[in-house]
């Protein structure tokens, strides 16, 4: 079985889990930049997570014959100080042309605030001036529906963006319907407590199709599992549903996604 | 694209998933019942996130077919207005406002 985990945190995780990707046939992982758990004192910090992404991850992966690429961006968490928000955006473009970087990402909001919509609105201008690709985080709980609106707007407001080079994750039952709607990709994180679970994931999948969806673990230093797309992939066997649909799910869809950057090679 | 149709029939899914969500359920019972054994029951059960996942549990017998999606609404902030900023706030999981 072959899979892509179109958002993982590898950053935030132990080098045994490169090993657990690689033997459950995850060859290729996509890691956006976002926030560590904590706030960053400065800009130096941010230089240094850039470079931990471009440099020390791939490194990393590919002792396990791993592919790994990544996505460039200010999380929304830390939007709320303007004074560093303006620094990190002033450094962002000097990465975005490194050679596995696939756009800016995630971008987003956190509790749809003023600040926070001032940085994302910043940096998809630069991903339209670029014309990259564009990975966006969407709120978590009770934030989620009223934050994947205002991304929506914002963007749909933007002519030079075009929806099918922009994925919405972190998705859920309240917001797929409208995602799909406007021609965007969108997201299924598994995650425990906070969003989704395998089951989950396949009741969306039996319900909204399986065209625009990528299914990821977004794995990180919290409660999450590396392996989650392998799980889901095995819920779906458990149902019976045929190894041509788990294949396209997998890995057909986010390597048509991430494909349109010229870097990725699937 | 159209959806997938689930490859096993009601019943079928009913002996799969039957165990697990009874688990489910009791863990809720038992939460429930956490919080009446307590001290300090009465404000626990004035807070607008109890209120709000008993209004959820109420959208299981109430909105058909798609109860996910009604009760993930029913914790959702509707509005479309920025907040001025995010300093200090997190997410609860439950919007106070939808209970008023």
């Amino acid at each position: 079985m072959k899979v892509i985990d179109p958002h993982i945190h590898m950053s935030s995780r132990t080098t045994d889990d490169y090993m657990k990707l690689a033997l459950g046939g995850i060859h290729t992982v996509s890691e956006p930049a976002f926030w560590p758990g904590y706030n960053r004192a400065g800009v130096a910090s941010f230089h240094d997570y850039y470079n931990l992404l471009t440099i020390t991850e791939p490194a990393r992966a590919a002792r396990f014959g791993i592919r790994h690429y990544c996505w460039i961006g200010l999380n929304s968490k830390e939007a709320e100080d303007r004074q560093l928000s303006e620094e990190v955006l002033a450094i962002i473009p000097q990465y975005l042309d490194r050679p596995t970087v696939l756009g800016l990402g995630e971008i987003g909001l956190n509790k749809n605030s003023v600040n926070e919509i001032r940085a994302l609105e910043s940096q998809l201008n630069l991903a339209a001036e670029r014309n990259d690709l564009i990975l966006i985080h969407t709120p978590h709980l009770e934030d989620k529906l009223k934050g994947t609106r205002i991304i929506m707007e914002i963007i749909r407001n933007d002519k030079r963006i075009q929806p099918d080079r922009v994925l919405i994750d972190h998705a859920e039952e309240h917001t797929i319907s409208e995602i799909k709607a406007h021609g965007f990709w969108y997201g299924l994180t598994l995650y425990p407590d906070s969003k989704g679970s395998p089951q989950r994931a396949v009741d969306a999948i039996e319900i909204y199709g399986s065209d625009r969806i990528c299914i990821n673990s977004s794995a990180d230093w919290s409660v999450s599992d590396p392996q989650a797309t392998l799980k889901t992939a095995n819920e779906m066997r458990r149902r019976g549903h045929p190894e041509e649909l788990i294949h396209r799910i997998f890995y057909e869809n986010p390597k048509a996604f991430l494909s349109q950057c010229p870097k990725f090679q699937g | 694209m159209a959806p997938e149709r689930c490859p096993k029939s009601a019943q079928a899914s009913l002996e799969l998933y039957f165990l697990e969500n009874r688990a489910r359920l009791l863990e809720i019972a038992a939460f429930l019942d956490r919080i009446d054994r307590c001290d300090g029951a009465a404000d626990a059960r004035a807070d607008f996130r109890y209120n709000t996942f008993i209004k959820a549990l109420h959208l299981l017998f109430e909105s058909g077919p798609q109860r996910t999606k009604a009760i993930q609404l029913s914790f959702s902030d509707p509005t479309l207005e920025p907040i001025a900023s995010a300093e200090g706030l997190r997410a609860h999981g439950a919007w106070e406002g939808g209970l008023k």
